[in-house]
């Protein structure tokens, strides 16, 4: 054998090898056979990279649909971009298409704004609220504020002199928040020192490293540093307390105000009413079951399902809402 | 000496046969995925976070460790062999490992970055056993202003690298930083051209694949009929004497840059690569062997990638602080078992920090056995006739280049940049300072505007830190032994305007 010959069988198997160790991590798009809608091949578009909070709650979704037996074959695509507004865009090309949903939530929202996208959320087709997350105000553990209203009072008489950061970009859910708690205590949101980091680890370093004042994120993030203590929580977003985390609702501290990043799947425009009913019936049976409870306990987070009117009702309020406080922030 | 003790209970329970066989899947998939251009380790264990369902902790981590160490060892190949870095943290090793691999030196460069990678992740993770518990607390006290200190310190050094010709050099740089400005990190769109598919910035990767590999494919393609070819000589297949002398040291500086640097909150694996290699160049009694494949170039860097990998662990276990993507995901998968992750872990979980621990040993070791062996298997790789040879990384580099986000749209930037690749090659310009100046221009944008947004604009934050003083300091005594010694024996095209605008 030729010195050629045998370096093209080399190339060979290394290419095999290397596909071969590869195909697992594009698992997916492999149809079960059978006929039948419960067979049918399905699609999910997740609108940003793997690891993030919309590709954990797509994936967990899908797999226990499929383990489940509630639908055929998931292929799943992270379609990376703008931070969803591209996965927004490419969802509302698909018009009619009934295969294919995509897991999406708050950031998406504001995401089409600060974009200057045309894509919007209201123009797709509402499947299901799946869960929601709490936003916190946390601060390092000798931070002077004690109490929310130690926070609010010296963040009244200074708005520049508080320094607040967040894990998302502005539009996102750690940014839309300190926002909106500005407004409700009457202070301007232009005037929020607002500082984007990159993710939870790089603001969890600059909270320990006291470079800024407040961090607002979910607070699973922070479970380790709230567990030792070299952080704490001023209180959380929601209506009601999370088991997790020791601190007051912003209602309770007397701040009329409920805030809470959701998750939720999202279909094609101009699908018809049958297809959009099997994606609903789908969702809700997914939603009873065992596999689905365990995965949203696992993550820490917190269910509120919800589908039909309500979810569509609740989906264009956001957007609005979102708008609304872009919009005075010049960012819309 | 109690460390010591934990540690080899560490060992005993890593070395279980269900375990041994997680950490060899680990260090295979971690290999594989480190040769392909685009899909890094972060994605890969974004992936398979699901498997965390079923396996245990131990055998998870284990795995995962296993995954990233070999990422960083399977970067390397790549870039040696084809001049297609496969992760960021690679790219330097293209420089001078492609060009010892076109001397028919493939072999030597693989074993070097592979022994080198060795010995970094086996000090590293030393490093990491000995002070984790006591450093890991001090990091978080670097802010923004230090950063920004040693970014400018890294891009100041390129200089040194600019090659011949200070002005092709920094017309390479500038291109480079011109690219880095594509995106909208600051809030606002620069240079989208109303493209949300450009919101993001470009991909390093991209970038890298595209200048290297498909402007040199477009290259020899315009080349081809125009010139013999030269047969790659097949040459030696293990590392000399000679080869060993030039190599030690790079290997123990190059683990002295990364450690700290994969410690840093704002550190990664690509400004250490960049300081070593520059370093070794300065250091080398062969300078003039680099850019024509130079050892010690492919040496320290390597070891630079793997220490940092080792260093970004320190404040992962030490405090619950993910510092790199890779580690935010390993974080995500403790935390999905329900362990608390933070100063307590050593406490609560010390079989399982010290299995894991141990791991990172075993795969190390197992990583080089996997290496060394094949490092004269793939240099007969670049024996495929030249045609077919090319065709195969402009394969490789489009897979690579679609991996990173699955857009189509990114193929149209590989060839876009592709091109700008194949220009500076034929106008003669250097491509080292272009994709320093796309991997460091961001970063050093990012820190500067978060210093100012944290202090309402007032510039003085940023000498307020000691770390930044020093660096400062570091980089007025540099510029000043240049002035000095520039006066000595005057040039004609005087440096010193050049220098003062690069600090600027």
């Amino acid at each position: 054998m030729t010195p050629t010959r045998r370096s093209h069988r080399l190339t060979a198997t290394v290419v095999l090898v290397v596909t071969a160790l590869l195909l697992p991590l594009s698992a997916c798009g492999v149809t079960r056979g059978g006929e039948g809608e419960a067979n049918r091949r399905l699609s999910m578009y997740i609108p940003n990279s793997p690891g993030g909070g919309y590709d954990l709650t797509g994936r967990a979704a899908a797999r226990v649909l499929e383990d489940a037996d509630l639908s055929g074959r998931f292929e799943v695509t992270n379609v990376i971009g703008a931070g969803g507004t591209v996965a927004m865009q490419r969802l509302l090309n698909e018009k009619g298409v009934d295969d294919l949903v995509m897991s999406m939530g708050l950031g998406v929202v504001g995401a089409t704004y600060t974009n200057d996208s045309r894509a919007r959320v209201s123009q797709a087709t509402p499947i299901a609220r799946l869960i929601e997350d709490q936003e916190a105000l946390i601060v390092p553990k000798d931070s002077p504020f004690k109490t929310v209203q130690d926070l609010v009072d010296a963040w009244k008489a200074d708005p520049k002199s508080v320094t607040i950061g967040g894990g998302s970009s502005p539009g996102g859910p750690d940014h839309l928040f300190p926002m909106q708690l500005a407004k409700t205590v009457g202070i301007d949101p232009k005037q929020v020192k607002y500082i984007v980091y990159d993710g939870g680890g790089p603001l969890t370093s600059a909270l320990l490293g006291k470079k800024i004042d407040v961090g607002t994120s979910g607070p699973s993030e922070f479970e380790g540093q709230l567990k030792d203590g070299s952080l704490r929580v001023l209180a959380v977003s929601g209506e009601e307390r999370l088991d997790t985390v020791d601190a007051p609702t912003l209602t309770e501290s007397g701040i009329d105000m409920t805030f809470v990043n959701w998750r939720g799947i999202l279909a094609p425009p101009g699908i018809s009413d049958e297809s959009r009913e099997r994606l609903v019936k789908m969702f809700t049976e997914m939603h009873q079951t065992k596999g689905w409870k365990d995965a949203v306990k696992r993550n820490g987070w917190i269910d509120s399902f919800a589908t039909g009117e309500e979810f569509t009702t609740f989906l264009l309020e956001q957007d609005k809402r979102v708008e609304t406080t872009l919009k005075e922030l010049g960012l819309a | 000496m109690d460390s010591l003790n934990l540690l080899l209970d560490g060992f005993a329970q890593a070395l279980t046969i269900q375990n041994l066989f997680y950490a060899v899947l680990g260090v295979f998939l971690g290999t594989a995925v480190g040769v392909l251009p685009g899909i890094g380790p972060a994605m890969t264990l974004a992936l398979l976070l699901p498997i965390t369902y079923s396996v245990g902790p131990d055998s998870a981590l284990i795995m995962f460790a296993g995954i990233y160490y070999g990422g960083m060892y399977g970067g390397s190949t790549t870039s040696i062999l084809l001049n297609t870095p496969g992760e960021s943290s690679s790219v330097v090793t293209a420089i001078e490992g492609n060009k010892m691999a076109k001397k028919g030196r493939a072999a030597q460069a693989l074993a070097t970055a592979a022994i080198g990678s060795f010995v970094a992740g086996t000090i590293g993770t030393l490093l990491l056993v000995l002070f984790a518990p006591s450093v890991a607390g001090q990091v978080v006290k670097l802010g923004n202003p230090s950063n920004f200190a040693l970014i400018l310190l890294a891009l100041f050094a390129v200089t040194a690298v600019l090659g011949t010709s200070r002005l092709r050099g920094f017309i390479a740089l500038f291109l480079g930083l011109a690219i880095g400005l594509v995106g909208g990190q600051t809030g606002q769109a620069r240079l989208t051209f109303g493209n949300p598919l450009l919101a993001d910035g470009i991909d390093i990767v991209v970038v890298a694949v595209a200048i290297f590999a498909i402007g040199e494919a477009l290259w020899v393609a315009a080349h081809l009929r125009r010139r013999p070819l030269d047969i790659i000589p097949v040459g030696q297949p293990w590392m000399s004497r000679e080869d060993w002398g030039r190599s030690w040291k790079p290997w123990l500086r190059g683990t002295a840059f990364g450690f700290p640097f994969g410690a840093l909150p704002a550190g990664g694996a690509e400004i250490p690569t960049f300081l070593s290699y520059v370093t070794e160049r300065k250091l080398s009694k062969h300078p003039e062997e680099f850019g024509k494949g130079a050892i010690e170039g492919v040496a320290g860097p390597e070891a630079a990638n793997n220490a940092s990998a080792a260093g970004t662990l320190v404040p992962l276990l030490a405090i619950g602080l993910p510092t790199t993507a890779t580690a935010a995901i390993m974080l995500l998968a403790i935390q999905s078992y329900g362990i608390e992750t933070g100063p307590q872990l050593f406490d609560t979980e010390p079989d399982l920090v010290w299995a894991l621990l141990a791991s990172l040993f075993i795969g190390n070791t197992l990583l080089l056995l996997l290496n060394l062996p094949l490092a004269p298997l793939w240099a007969k790789l670049l024996q495929i006739p030249r045609p077919y040879l090319y065709a195969g990384i402009l394969f490789f580099a489009s897979l690579g280049a679609y991996s990173v986000s699955f857009q189509p749209f990114d193929l149209a930037i590989l060839l876009v940049i592709g091109l700008l690749g194949l220009a500076m090659r034929r106008f003669g310009l250097p491509v080292l300072p272009l994709i320093i100046g796309v991997i460091l221009g961001p970063k050093l944008e990012e820190q500067l505007t978060t210093s100012l947004q944290i202090s309402s604009g007032d510039v003085s934050t940023l000498w307020s830190e000691p770390v930044a003083v020093i660096v400062y300091a570091f980089i007025a005594l540099a510029l000043t032994a240049i002035v000095v010694s520039g006066l000595r024996k005057p040039k004609p095209e005087a440096p010193l305007n050049e220098k003062e605008e690069v600090s600027a």
